[in-house]
């Protein structure tokens, strides 16, 4: 049991330290101090938008050109923009995610927090949190991009959007938390498996093309993975206008599986980090 | 406010107690049984060469390490499992861990005094920037401050929730002689006034004579030597502890097999 001795004046009480208000305090204090870096780098915010930008163009102008060649892709208007704006979803929630806790490194600031009362499923949520405010600051002005320019309209997609949104953001905290956890049992010497992770899902989620593409013995491989259903909905609903909703269920079943497997993954690499002693010698 | 818990003898319970603590890396045992206890109000010393375990034991204290076996106390909370029980009671400050470089000094104070569930916010980080000649500095990114600035920072957060225990890892490493000497007078006033708890780590011997009421020597992870600084001068008969730590330190190279004493 612990002591109860006298507290200092300004801080508050165990008993305040444990509940829910204090709880989301010090996620909100978390937040706060990436939404400052943020907000105190316009090169940062610029390159936050920059690739989904670039991509965005790239697949808009070719999907216009494939439009005037072939009567399939003029059918399929808009399946490659939004399969690029579904995937940078994926990568850049991912990559808010990871590069948020790279920075506690980077910035030698990750001692202070593991020593702070913020708890590790705290410093999670303020992850997650920021990975959604990133997305939004790269997405936004994309999606913007690929209405006026290739008159993709994101958000009429309605209900069927926000069940895609959410299956890729589960899905992208679920690989950040296992890249972070690596990060923190290896240190800066993982810090390319957090960049990289996503991108091998690339190939096998089936973003660009169907399953029946792929080879049969890798095709249960893509149906193991969330991602690989929510494209496969986005096929469905712009090739042929339906909203399959199992294929949702299926991913969020899954999603939660690897959810589970994210965060068991990181508090296992955080035990044995605090066991070999990592967290205090972070570094290469 | 809540009352201390008095132990049978009507006496406060010490707010640091260590037992049988060790921490074995692999096959290199880092910090090798040791046990003491810590008084309200003391400042203690953690002495020893590099590898003589003080950063270890310092990280057990602060549960970023958990130890092979043995525990580590802190206010009755064990810190490999309750941690999170007392952390906001503690805080620590080291220059080998930096606040972002990339906030303001405000914005820094400000993250960590949520953090820690400091009152009166505002006021504090005021308060804060006063006591520690920040007020200037307040909106300045921490990363372009001197050294010295990046220190008072850096002490401002440590105190930031007035905490009852202090960790110090070399706190005035790289600091020229006259803000080191306002650090050591600030972190003096502050135990006084608030009868803190301080663990130190230091290389500097000056820096110990003048702060420690107690000095823990280690070597190859053991208490070799806990005493005041004064009785650790007198019986190695040298002038100040520095003489003291190379005697002990030579000794250590020269024989590894033999156990410790003093001579």
């Amino acid at each position: 049991m612990t002591q109860s001795a006298p507290h200092p004046h300004h801080a508050s009480p165990l008993g305040e330290q444990t509940t829910l208000v204090a709880s989301l305090r010090r996620v909100y204090a978390l937040v706060l101090r990436y939404w400052y870096v943020i907000r105190s780098s316009w090169p940062r915010t610029a390159e936050l938008i920059y690739w989904p930008l670039v991509q965005m163009l790239m697949w808009g102008f070719l999907q216009s050109y494939l439009a005037q060649t072939s009567s399939f892709a003029a059918k399929a208007a808009g399946l490659f923009i939004g399969a690029v704006l579904l995937w940078d979803i994926l990568v850049r929630s991912q990559l808010g995610f990871a590069v948020a806790f790279l920075e506690e490194i980077w910035s030698r600031n990750l001692g202070h927090l593991m020593m702070s009362p913020l708890r590790p499923s705290e410093l999670v949520a303020a992850l997650m949190a920021v990975s959604l405010i990133k997305l939004l600051v790269a997405m936004i002005p994309v999606a913007a991009l690929a209405y006026f320019f290739f008159g993709f309209n994101v958000l009429s997609l309605g209900l069927a959007f926000a069940a895609l949104f959410a299956n890729l953001i589960i899905m992208s905290w679920s690989l950040g938390l296992v890249s972070t956890g690596v990060v923190l049992r290896w240190g800066l010497g993982a810090e390319s498996f957090a960049w990289l992770i996503v991108f091998v899902f690339l190939p096998l989620c089936c973003v660009y093309y169907p399953v029946s593409t792929l080879p049969g013995w890798l095709q249960p491989v893509a149906l193991a993975l969330p991602p690989t259903y929510v494209f496969e909905g986005l096929r469905a609903i712009v090739l042929e206008g339906t909203f399959v909703g199992h294929l949702m269920l299926e991913a969020f079943a899954l999603n939660a599986v690897y959810f589970a497997a994210g965060c068991a993954t990181f508090a296992y690499f955080l035990k044995s980090a605090r066991i070999n002693g990592s967290l205090v010698q972070m570094g290469e | 406010m809540q009352k201390p818990t008095l132990q049978s003898n009507g006496t406060l319970p010490p707010p640091v107690t260590v037992r049988g603590l060790r921490k074995v890396y692999n096959d290199i045992t880092a910090v090798d049984g040791i046990s003491f206890d810590l008084a309200r109000g003391s400042i203690t010393a953690l002495l020893g060469g590099n590898g003589a375990g003080k950063t270890t034991t310092i990280s057990m204290l602060m549960g970023l390490v958990v130890p092979t076996s043995g525990e580590a106390r802190v206010f009755g909370a064990d810190m490999a499992r309750e941690r999170h029980k007392v952390l906001h009671r503690m805080n620590f400050e080291s220059p080998y861990v930096d606040v972002p470089m990339r906030l303001t000094v405000r914005q820094n104070l400000e993250v960590f005094a949520r953090l820690y569930g400091v009152r009166h916010l505002k006021a504090r980080i005021i308060a804060a920037a006063a006591e520690f000649r920040l007020a200037e500095l307040l909106d300045r990114p921490y990363g372009k401050l001197s050294a010295g600035q990046k220190t008072r920072v850096s002490l401002a957060k440590a105190l930031i929730n007035e905490p009852e225990l202090l960790l110090l890892d070399e706190p005035t490493a790289s600091l020229d002689p006259d803000t080191a000497d306002w650090v050591r007078t600030k972190l003096e006033v502050y135990c006084r006034d608030r009868a803190a708890t301080v663990v130190l780590a230091s290389h500097n011997m000056a820096e110990v004579e003048r702060l420690a009421d107690r000095v823990l020597m280690l070597e190859k992870g053991r208490i070799i030597a806990d005493e005041t600084p004064a009785e650790l001068i007198k019986r190695f008969g040298r002038a100040n502890l520095e003489e003291v730590f190379l005697a002990i330190a030579r000794r250590g190279a020269e024989s590894t097999e033999e156990t410790p004493s003093a001579p």
